[in-house]
C-alpha cells in the first residue's frame, strides 16, 4: 500500500513499507544520517534525520518511523514534512554540535578524511563559524578487535552500526557496548579479535575514523587512489568490488553493491589479502639451468617449451588450469592443447568429481534466491569458510523466518543452528531412501534446498555422493518446476565450488579427454615417467611438488607450490592487473577490469598462450580480447551475457539421473573440510602479510588470552 | 482535605500488617470477583470515566491506554501487564510505602487491570535499590496465590500469574520501553516508538506498563464507582493521590491528598510547614526531579494537580515535593541534579549523551560562578537542543531543572558570576 505524503511541498507517494528517511530520499531530499542503514535494524540513536512533521510538537527521526505510521491530518489532508525548514535544520544542527563537542579535530591524521560521513555532514549542518564547548573533551582508549580493524576511539560517535552488522549479518555478537552515557565504550568486551570472516566491513560502515583499515592506515588518501570496478576471485562468489589502486600497487579493494551477489558484504580475504599482489611476484621469465632457475627472455623460455614440446608425444603431454584464472586464457590453453591433441586435461586440482551436464555442477538456486528456500541440507560444505558472505544470505534467511539445517560433515558454528547429522557419509543413503527424520523435514519444506560442497566431492566416492545428493534432490522435491521462485520456480540442488576459475574452465570442458587422465592421474603418470610435459596454468593447489621428472611449464602470478617446481616460468597476470572473465559458482559471468598492470614482464596470460601457440606451430585463431571472447561465445553462449545467471530449465529427468556415479559409499572415512585454513586458499592469500598474520590468530590461535 | 473514608491507600503508614488478613480487613479483595464480573470493556469505562491518570509522571489518562490494547487474544501473542516499581525519580517515595505496607492494593489491582486487558501475566519490575520492598510485595504474592485469590484456577476465575522481577538499579529502566528491555534480558535502554509496547511490547507482544499506584487504585475504583474517584479533585484532574513531602520541611512525609490541594495547604498540613516559617521558602521543585522548579511567588497559591502546575511552566510529575528553603544554594541542587542525569542517561542517542554531560559541566561552573554571562544563554540553548530531540523523556527531564533555574533565578546565576569575576580579579591585583 502506498500513502500520500507532503515532503518539502512536494507531494509524494510512498509505500508502506518504507522508512520516512527512504520516502523522504524518493522526494529528491538529502537526508544525512549515522546510525542508519538499509541491511541494519534500525536504531534510531544519532538523531541526524531529524525532520519537521507539521503538527507534531518535537521533530521526528525519520530513519525510525515507518511510511504507515505517517498518518494524515485531521482533515484528511495528506502529512506534511519538512527537511529543511528552520525547525528541522536547527534539530540537525543542535545534534552535529552535540556529535562534535566531544570528537577529536584529527581530521588531518584519520584515515577516514575524505570519505567520512561526520566530515561531509559538518559541512552542512556545523556551526562554521564558532564554538562554544569550552570544557574538556572526552578521552577513550583504544580498543583492540583484530588484525584488520585499527580503532581510535575518541572519535566514536555512537552509531552502534558495527554492533548491529556484527549481531544481525555476521552473527558474532562479539562487539558491544559497555558503559552507560559519555561512558559508553563500543569494544569486544574482553580485548579479542572479532572473530568473523566478514569483519572487515565494519570498517565500511563506520560513519566516522573509530574503526578504519589496519592494513591500509596511513598508506594512502582516497583522493588520490584510481578506481576500477571489478570482481573478486577469493572465492567462487564473485563479489563485487572495487579495486583502488596508486601507480602500480593496488592499495585496497572495497565492496560495490550486487544485490543478486553479495549485497554489499565481501569477506576478509577478499578485502585484505590485496598486499600479496606486491609480494612474491614473478616478474619475469625463467628457465631451469643445469638444476637451477635462471632468468630468461620471453624468447628464450619459448624456445624451451618448444623444444620440448617438440620431442614429446602427445599422449605423454598435459595440462593443468588453476583456480585463479579468467575464462580466456582457459580457452587459449584448451584450444592450444586440442591441436596439439593433448588429451590429459583438467582443471580439478582438489579431485572434485564434477562434469557433465551444466546444473549438476552450479549454485543452482542462485544466491538470491536462497532467500526464498526454508530447509538446507549441507553435505561436506562449511559455506562459512567456503563463501563467507553466501553464508551472511543463509543466515539472513534464517533470521527472516523458518530456515531447518542439517549439516552433513564436520560440526562448525555456522553463525545459525544447525542439526549436526555427523560427519559420516552413509548418512546419505538414509536420507535419500527417506528412512532418516530430516528427510521428513525436507519433504515437507516448501522450497528445500541443498549444497554440496568440496569437503564430499573431492572424496574417493565422491561420483557416488554426488548420485546420493541427486537422488535426495528429486526425492524431496529440490528439482521443482522451472522459472525463478518469483515466478513460481524451484531448484535446490546445489554445488559450492571454491575455487573462482572452475565453473569457466568445467564450462568450457577443461577436463580428460577420452582416455585421459585427471589430475592424480597426471601427477601419477609424471611419477611412473609416463607424463613427460605438464603445463600449468596458475596452479598451486595439488602436489605440483610431485611431479617427477616431468619438464613442468608454469605460467602464474606467484612463486609459490607450482613455481617452485617449474622448469620454465612464464609470468601473467592477477586478477586485478588484466580484463578477464569469471563464472561463479552461480554460473554468473563477470567481467573483471584491468587496475594496474601487472610488474615487470608480466603479460596477460591468454596473450601469453597466444605468443607461445606461435612458437609451437599451432597459431591460435584470434589476436585481441575481443577475439578470444567471440571465440569463447562460439563455444559456450552464455559468455555473451554478462552479469545472468542461467534460467532453471525444470525437472528433466534425463539431467538428474545422469549425475554422478554408481558405487558405495565410503562410511568408513569421515567427511573432512575442504578448507583448512580459510585466510590462506590461494597463492595470492598466502603472499598476504594481512592474511598471515590472521591465520596465526583466528585460525592458529597464537594470541594469548590476556588471563593466561 | 482528603476525608479518611476517601482514602484508599489506609496502611500507608504501615500502622497495620501488610500480611493478607489484615488487608482484607481493610477492604482488599473485597468482591474482587464481582468486579471482574463485569468484564474487561466495563472495567476500562469506569477507569476511563473516573478520569485516572497516569500516576507515574507523565499523567497520561490510564482508562484510554487500556484501551489501546488489542481487543482479541491472538493465540501466539499473550498479552502482559508489567508493572513499573521501578521508581527511581529523586524525591520520589511513593511506591515504595505501597510495596511495603499496602502491597496486597498492588496485587489486587495487577489481577483487575490484567483482566481488563487480557492478560494472564503480569511482571513487576521492582527497583534494584528496594530489596526489603521486593521481599514484601513477594510475601504478598506468595499469600495471594496461598489462598488462591491468584494463579492457576483461582476463585475469580480468571488464570493470573504475578512475577515479582528485581532490577538492577538504573534510572533509565523507569523508562517503559528500557523497562521492557530489561525485563527481556537486554541492555536497559529504550526502544524507539512507534511501535508502542501495546502492539510491540514484552517479549513481541501487547504489553501495557503501569505504575505501580495506577494499578494499585484500580480495584477501589471499580468498587466505589467511578463517580466517587472522579468527584475528587477537579475536572481532568481527578482522584487522589501520593505525594511526597521532602526537604526543608518540618515533618517530610508520604501523604494521601485530594488532586488539586493548595501547595502551601499540603506543606503546612501534612508536612508541619516550611522550616523556618512559609516566608523562609525559596523553591519548590513539585513533581520530581525532572520538573522545572518554581519559587516562592509562585508556591503561594498554585494548585498540585496536572494541568495547574502546567500552566506555571512545571508539571507534578510524580508528585515528589522537593522544599528548598532559604539557607539552599540552589544552582547546586540543580547542579546535582544535573549530575544525576549525566550519570543516569543511557548513551543511546547523541543529545542526551553529549548534552547531559555538557549542561552538567556548565552548571559545575554556574556553581562556582566561574563563568560568563553569556554561558548562562548557551546552557538555555543547550538544554533546549537536548529536549524533545531524544528517543525518551530523559533527554526533558535533564533539560526542565535547568532551564527551570533559568528562568526564575538568572540575577542568582548572574550574581555568582559578578561575584566570582570580582575575586577573581581582586586576587589578580594583590
Amino acid at each position: 500500500m502506498a500513502r500520500k505524503i507532503i515532503i518539502d511541498g512536494k507531494e509524494i507517494e510512498a509505500e508502506d513499507n518504507l522508512t520516512l528517511l527512504q520516502a523522504c530520499e524518493q522526494a529528491g531530499a538529502e537526508m544525512p544520517r549515522f546510525c542508519f542503514h538499509e541491511r541494519l535494524s534500525v536504531a534510531g540513536n544519532c538523531r541526524m534525520c531529524l525532520v519537521e512533521w507539521v503538527g507534531s510538537p518535537k521533530p521526528q527521526a525519520s530513519c525510525a518511523l515507518q511510511v504507515k505510521d505517517i498518518f494524515p491530518n485531521k482533515d484528511g489532508t495528506p502529512a506534511k514534512i519538512n527537511t529543511n525548514s528552520p525547525v528541522a535544520r536547527k534539530a540537525r544542527e543542535g545534534v552535529m554540535e552535540f556529535l562534535l563537542i566531544n570528537h577529536p579535530l584529527d581530521c588531518p591524521i584519520c584515515d577516514q578524511g575524505g570519505e567520512c560521513d561526520l566530515q561531509d555532514q559538518a559541512l552542512g549542518y556545523g556551526r562554521a563559524a564558532f564554538h562554544r564547548f569550552n570544557e574538556n573533551k572526552r578521552g577513550v582508549e583504544d580498543k583492540y578487535m583484530g588484525p584488520l580493524i585499527k580503532t581510535v576511539m575518541t572519535r566514536c560517535i555512537h552509531c552502534t552500526r558495527c554492533i548491529r552488522f556484527a549481531t544481525e549479518i555476521a552473527g558474532v555478537p562479539d562487539l558491544g557496548a559497555t558503559g552507560r552515557g559519555e561512558d559508553m565504550e563500543v569494544t569486544t568486551y574482553l580485548e579479542k579479535a572479532f572473530e568473523s570472516e566478514l569483519s572487515g566491513c565494519v570498517v565500511d560502515l563506520c560513519p566516522v575514523g573509530a574503526l578504519t583499515s589496519r592494513p591500509y592506515a596511513f598508506a594512502a588518501r582516497p583522493w588520490e587512489l584510481g578506481k576500477t570496478e571489478s570482481i573478486d576471485v577469493m572465492d567462487a562468489q564473485g563479489c563485487a568490488i572495487r579495486v583502488d589502486a596508486r601507480g602500480r600497487e593496488v592499495m585496497r579493494v572495497l565492496p560495490r553493491t550486487n544485490e543478486d551477489v553479495n549485497e554489499e558484504w565481501i569477506s576478509d580475504k577478499t578485502r585484505h589479502a590485496c598486499d600479496g599482489l606486491m609480494r612474491q611476484r614473478l616478474d619475469r621469465c625463467y628457465v631451469r639451468r643445469n638444476g637451477k632457475l635462471e632468468p630468461a627472455t620471453w624468447t628464450e623460455a619459448f624456445a624451451a617449451i618448444a623444444a620440448r614440446v617438440k620431442e614429446t608425444s602427445p599422449q605423454r603431454m598435459a595440462a593443468i588450469v588453476g583456480d585463479l584464472v579468467a575464462a580466456e586464457e582457459i580457452k587459449a590453453l584448451k584450444d592450444l592443447m586440442t591441436m596439439l591433441g593433448v588429451v590429459h586435461l583438467d582443471c580439478r586440482q582438489d579431485g572434485a568429481k564434477l562434469g557433465g551436464r551444466r546444473p549438476s555442477y552450479l549454485f543452482n538456486t542462485t544466491i538470491a534466491g536462497v532467500e526464498s528456500a526454508d530447509a538446507l541440507l549441507l553435505i561436506g560444505s562449511n559455506p562459512r569458510w567456503e563463501a563467507p558472505v553466501l553464508n551472511a544470505r543463509l543466515r539472513k534467511t534464517w533470521l527472516n523466518g523458518t530456515f531447518h539445517v542439517a549439516n552433513v560433515g564436520e560440526p562448525f558454528d555456522l553463525t545459525y543452528p544447525a542439526a549436526q547429522l555427523g560427519n559420516r557419509i552413509g548418512v546419505l543413503d538414509a536420507l535419500a531412501d527417506g528412512s532418516h527424520e530430516f528427510a521428513s523435514v525436507l519433504k515437507n519444506a516448501k522450497r528445500p534446498m541443498m549444497i554440496v560442497g568440496m569437503g564430499a566431492l573431492t572424496r574417493v566416492d565422491g561420483g557416488a555422493v554426488l548420485k546420493r545428493a541427486a537422488r535426495i534432490a528429486t526425492e524431496t522435491g529440490m528439482i521443482g518446476p522451472a522459472g525463478s521462485p518469483a515466478e513460481g520456480g524451484w531448484i535446490g540442488f546445489n554445488v559450492l565450488h571454491t575455487a573462482a576459475a572452475r565453473v569457466a574452465a568445467l564450462d568450457l570442458g577443461f577436463l580428460p579427454g577420452k582416455g585421459g587422465r585427471d589430475v592424480a592421474g597426471i601427477v601419477d603418470g609424471a611419477q611412473k615417467g609416463e607424463i613427460d610435459f605438464i603445463y600449468l596454468l596458475g596452479a598451486d593447489e595439488f602436489p605440483a611438488d610431485k611431479l617427477g621428472r616431468a619438464f613442468v611449464v608454469y605460467q602464474g602470478t606467484h612463486g609459490d607450490l607450482g613455481a617452485n617446481n617449474a622448469d620454465v616460468i612464464l609470468p601473467g597476470a592477477a586478477y586485478t592487473e588484466k580484463d578477464g572473465l569469471f563464472a561463479n559458482f552461480e554460473g554468473r559471468v563477470q567481467e573483471a577490469e584491468r587496475a594496474t598492470f601487472p610488474p615487470g614482464d608480466g603479460k596477460e596470460d591468454w596473450a601469453i598462450i597466444r605468443a607461445l601457440s606461435d612458437v609451437l606451430g599451432h597459431r591460435l585463431p584470434y589476436d585481441t580480447l575481443e577475439g578470444v571472447r567471440l571465440a569463447l561465445a562460439q563455444q559456450v553462449p552464455h559468455f555473451a551475457n554478462l552479469g545472468q545467471v542461467p534460467a532453471h530449465g525444470g525437472a528433466d529427468p534425463a539431467v538428474w539421473n545422469a549425475v554422478g556415479t554408481d558405487g558405495p559409499l565410503d562410511n568408513t572415512v569421515p567427511l573432512a573440510s575442504a578448507i583448512a585454513d580459510f585466510y590462506l586458499t590461494n597463492p595470492i592469500a598466502r603472499a598476504s602479510r594481512a592474511m598471515a598474520e590472521c591465520s596465526r590468530i583466528y585460525v592458529h590461535r597464537d594470541r594469548k588470552m590476556a588471563a593466561e | 482535605m482528603l476525608s479518611d473514608q476517601d482514602r484508599i491507600f489506609t496502611n500507608l503508614y504501615g500502622f497495620e500488617s501488610p500480611a493478607l488478613d489484615a488487608a482484607r480487613r481493610r477492604g482488599n479483595w473485597d468482591r474482587t470477583k464481582k468486579i471482574l464480573e463485569i468484564g474487561p470493556e466495563a472495567i476500562v469505562d469506569v477507569i476511563k470515566k473516573s478520569g485516572l491518570r497516569g500516576r507515574g509522571g507523565a499523567g497520561f489518562p490510564t482508562g484510554l491506554k487500556w484501551s489501546f490494547m488489542p481487543k482479541q487474544v491472538h493465540p501466539d501473542r499473550p498479552h502482559y501487564l508489567v508493572v513499573n516499581a521501578d521508581e527511581s525519580e529523586p524525591g520520589t517515595c511513593k511506591d515504595r510505602d505501597i510495596l511495603r505496607n499496602d502491597p496486597h492494593t498492588l496485587v489486587e489491582g495487577c489481577v483487575v487491570a490484567g483482566f481488563a486487558m487480557r492478560a494472564h501475566v503480569a511482571y513487576v519490575y521492582v527497583r534494584g535499590e528496594f530489596i526489603r520492598e521486593r521481599e514484601a510485595l513477594q510475601r504478598a504474592v506468595d499469600e495471594a496465590y496461598a489462598a488462591n485469590l491468584i494463579g492457576r484456577n483461582n476463585v475469580h476465575g480468571w488464570d493470573f500469574d504475578i512475577f515479582v522481577h528485581h532490577g538492577a538499579g538504573a534510572y533509565i529502566c523507569g523508562e517503559e520501553t528500557a523497562l521492557l528491555e530489561s525485563l527481556e534480558g537486554k541492555k536497559g535502554m529504550p526502544r524507539l516508538k512507534p511501535p508502542f509496547p501495546a502492539n510491540v511490547g514484552v517479549f513481541g507482544c501487547p504489553t501495557t506498563v503501569n505504575n505501580v499506584e495506577s494499578i494499585a487504585v484500580t480495584p477501589e475504583i471499580v468498587r466505589r464507582g467511578a463517580e466517587w474517584f472522579a468527584a475528587i479533585g477537579r475536572p481532568n484532574n481527578t482522584g487522589t493521590k501520593v505525594f511526597c513531602i521532602s526537604g526543608h520541611v518540618n515533618k517530610p512525609c508520604n501523604v494521601e491528598e485530594a488532586m488539586g490541594i493548595p501547595l502551601r495547604e499540603l506543606i503546612d498540613k501534612h508536612a508541619g510547614g516550611v522550616r523556618g516559617g512559609w516566608e523562609n521558602l525559596l523553591a519548590v521543585i513539585p513533581g520530581g526531579a525532572s520538573v522545572p522548579l518554581i519559587p516562592k511567588s509562585i508556591c503561594d497559591d498554585v494548585l498540585m494537580d496536572f494541568d495547574s502546575l502546567k500552566n506555571v511552566q512545571s508539571g507534578l510529575g510524580t508528585a515528589a515535593v522537593i522544599v528548598m528553603d532559604k539557607s539552599t544554594d540552589v544552582v547546586k541542587a540543580i547542579q546535582r541534579l544535573s549530575y544525576f542525569y549525566k550519570h543516569e542517561s543511557c548513551g543511546q542517542c547523541t543529545p542526551c549523551r553529549e548534552g547531559t554531560g555538557w549542561m552538567w559541566r556548565v552548571m559545575s561552573r554556574m556553581q562556582q560562578g566561574n563563568a560568563k554571562v553569556e554561558e548562562i544563554d548557551l546552557l538555555y540553548e543547550v538544554s533546549k537542543e537536548v529536549e524533545g530531540h531524544t528517543i525518551c523523556a530523559l533527554g526533558d527531564a535533564a533539560a526542565w531543572p535547568v532551564q527551570g533555574l533559568i528562568r526564575h533565578f538568572r540575577p542568582e546565576l548572574e550574581r555568582r558570576i559578578a561575584e566570582y569575576r570580582g575575586t577573581a580579579m581582586s586576587k589578580a591585583a594583590e
